[in-house]
């Protein structure tokens, strides 16, 4: 069976048999694709055992990457490009750089985030979102199983969705 | 919850005196090798020489000329005057650090903040030195005035005096003149901010205590408007006591920012001194309620707060550096460009903005105690150098240093403070048990 297609999902009515679904399982040894909420679930990133995000070290290497461009790009400016005498100043003077390299920092960092967190969450434009169960933007949590990338077969996991709670066991297949 | 109280030992106690004893030490040490010699008039004589051709375009050379004469009014020696400058240092900066400790709880209670319930105590123990404090600034200010403080010599505000002074002496001498020579607005200013932030102390102080008997939400909420009123009370006097006892120093300058300057300076260190005793403490095994969560929370405030630092550092910077008007310029210069200063001047922009802005950047690192104890260090010596710069070229000029006099200075100053602050830790409880909102800290969760 080819990953990525067929799924079975868990519709769950409260998060916190969510959350003990969720531990049930995983330690029955099958891998949860992604849970679907209405709202922020609080401990389901634990549940789910994701490690700590990534972000802040793309946040910093962005960040970074603002101070240098715009130290680069106003010592290119003033220095060789369109030397101006401002004020009496040098032409390359550090203070008077250090709010625009102030503010490159952050705005890279900002869109350098943002731009990371859609690239990793394939939110591109025009990209046309799956829809496993049109109530999780209402009432439901669902959990989505990969049946490709597990090992333990439908029924069984059928069997272990309905015993840890789940109201609906249902099948969905993208082709 | 048990009552946990924090035991005073003899151990600590006899740490601290050996502490201060090494800094008497030191501080004669200073003494005798600094001297009373007068080689430090050639210095002088070199640095208004060196402003007279930086500003020889304008009349503002004469008033620098006139403000090197009015040093010369009092006699007194080096080694007298450096101690004197190193009294109102050490002043400023533990006051500082103390109502920072109660400004910390009044934020606390202002702002409903319930992760802080479980570590109340110890700032408000820091706040305990607010009295000494109050006793040393006013008898230094009797005793060193005419050294520390140009403004002071009434012969400034003669018919040929200082027309810069004779425009501020209002603000000093009210309802005097300056040549009535007693500075009473002054000296008013000073004994109603000590009364006003003693005042708020003990009230605050004995509601909370009061907490801990009856229990309720009653003393709470009375906290809660007491603190926002003292807040308001602090934002005035915070700024103006900035003016009076620091910027004053020189007298013919003047920075708009200067208020939140030194604020951000006081808060800062007052926050890592937060910081490093709850750490100490749960490393004496005090303050189990006390776990990463609740560190992580003290480490944004340093992080948060290093960089705020800077930001009006900058700002102050930036605005004297581009308008470039000598008597402005002249503080920068006197510190940037003069010997025994400069590098002062890039060590506090190292230590205070950054070591803390690069050590604290994780949140891992915010949450281990090793580093949080060394960034408190970092920021406690960074902040004393930060003062230094503030006060010690205007009264001391290029005769100033750092030696064994500053170092003995400040562990006397140090050994006193923390030895007043465990003494009155030691009194009350450590947790306040009956806190409404000590349940939401012990769940805290960053």
């Amino acid at each position: 069976m080819k990953a990525d297609k067929n799924f079975v999902l868990g519709v769950y009515e409260d998060e916190d048999i969510l959350i003990k679904a969720i531990k049930a399982t995983r330690s029955a040894g099958i891998k949860i694709q992604e849970v679907y909420s209405p709202f922020p679930v609080h401990g389901i990133e634990d549940a789910l055992g994701y490690g700590r995000s990534k972000m802040p070290i793309v946040a910093f290497m962005f960040g970074f990457l603002g101070t240098v461009l715009a130290l680069v790009m106003q010592y290119g400016m003033m220095g060789f490009d369109w030397p101006m005498i401002i004020g009496g100043k040098d032409f390359v003077a550090l203070p008077p750089f250090i709010p625009v390299t102030f503010e490159l920092t952050v705005l890279l960092a900002a869109l350098g985030m943002v731009g990371t967190f859609m690239v990793i969450n394939d939110l591109k434009p025009y990209n046309k979102p799956r829809i496993y169960d049109l109530r999780i933007t209402d009432d439901k949590h669902v959990m989505a199983i990969d049946l490709g990338v597990n090992k333990v077969n439908k029924n069984e996991i059928t069997k272990i969705l309905q015993k840890s709670g789940a109201i609906e066991v249902n099948d969905k297949n993208f082709d | 919850m048990s009552d946990e109280k924090y035991i005073f030992q003899p151990e600590t106690k006899k740490a601290l005196i050996i502490a201060a004893v090494l800094g008497i030490i030191l501080v004669i040490a200073g003494i005798l090798t600094t001297g009373s010699g007068s080689h430090g008039a050639d210095e002088h004589q070199t640095m208004v020489n060196a402003s007279e051709n930086l500003l020889a375009s304008t009349d503002h050379t004469a008033l620098v000329a006139a403000d090197a004469e009015g040093d010369h009014h009092g006699e007194t020696a080096p080694w007298l005057k450096r101690l004197f400058t190193n009294l109102w240092i050490n002043n400023v900066y533990f006051t500082g650090i103390a109502i920072i400790g109660l400004c910390f709880v009044a934020i606390q209670y202002a702002a409903s903040a319930g992760w802080s319930a479980g570590i109340k105590r110890i700032p408000l123990a820091m706040a305990s030195w607010l009295p000494f404090a109050a006793v040393l600034m006013i008898a230094v200010w009797f005793v060193a005035n005419h050294d520390i403080f140009h403004w002071t010599h009434t012969s400034l505000y003669g018919a040929d005096g200082d027309d810069i002074l004779k425009g501020k002496q209002a603000f000093f001498f009210w309802p005097l003149t300056g040549e009535g020579g007693l500075p009473i607005f002054y000296i008013l200013r000073m004994v109603i901010f000590f009364g006003l932030w003693y005042m708020f102390f003990i009230w605050i102080k004995k509601e909370m205590l009061a907490e801990d008997l009856n229990g309720g939400t009653k003393h709470w909420f009375k906290l809660r408007s007491l603190s926002a009123i003292f807040l308001i009370v602090f934002a005035v006097s915070s700024s103006i006591s900035a003016w009076d006892w620091v910027m004053s120093i020189d007298p013919h300058w003047f920075s708009t920012m200067f208020g939140w300057y030194v604020f951000a300076s006081w808060w800062v260190t007052g926050l890592a001194g937060i910081t490093f005793g709850v750490i100490w403490l749960k490393e004496k095994g005090y303050l189990k309620i006390v776990n990463e969560n609740h560190l992580h929370d003290l480490g944004k405030f340093v992080f948060a707060f290093s960089i705020f630092w800077a930001y009006i550092w900058f700002s102050q910077f930036l605005l004297i550096y581009y308008a470039n008007i000598p008597e402005e310029t002249i503080y920068f210069i006197e510190r940037m460009k003069t010997s025994p200063y400069s590098w002062v001047f890039y060590v506090n922009l190292i230590a205070n903005f950054l070591l803390p802005f690069l050590l604290f950047m994780t949140r891992d690192a915010k949450r281990k105690m090793a580093i949080m104890k060394l960034v408190a260090i970092i920021v406690f010596v960074g902040h004393w150098f930060d003062f230094y710069l503030m006060i010690s070229p205007g009264v001391m000029k290029q005769q100033g240093g750092i030696g064994f006099m500053e170092i003995g200075m400040t562990l006397i100053f140090g050994a006193a403070f923390i030895f007043v602050m465990l003494t009155n830790l030691a009194k009350v409880p450590l947790v306040a048990k009956n806190h409404p909102m000590l349940e939401e800290s012990l769940h805290h969760h960053t």
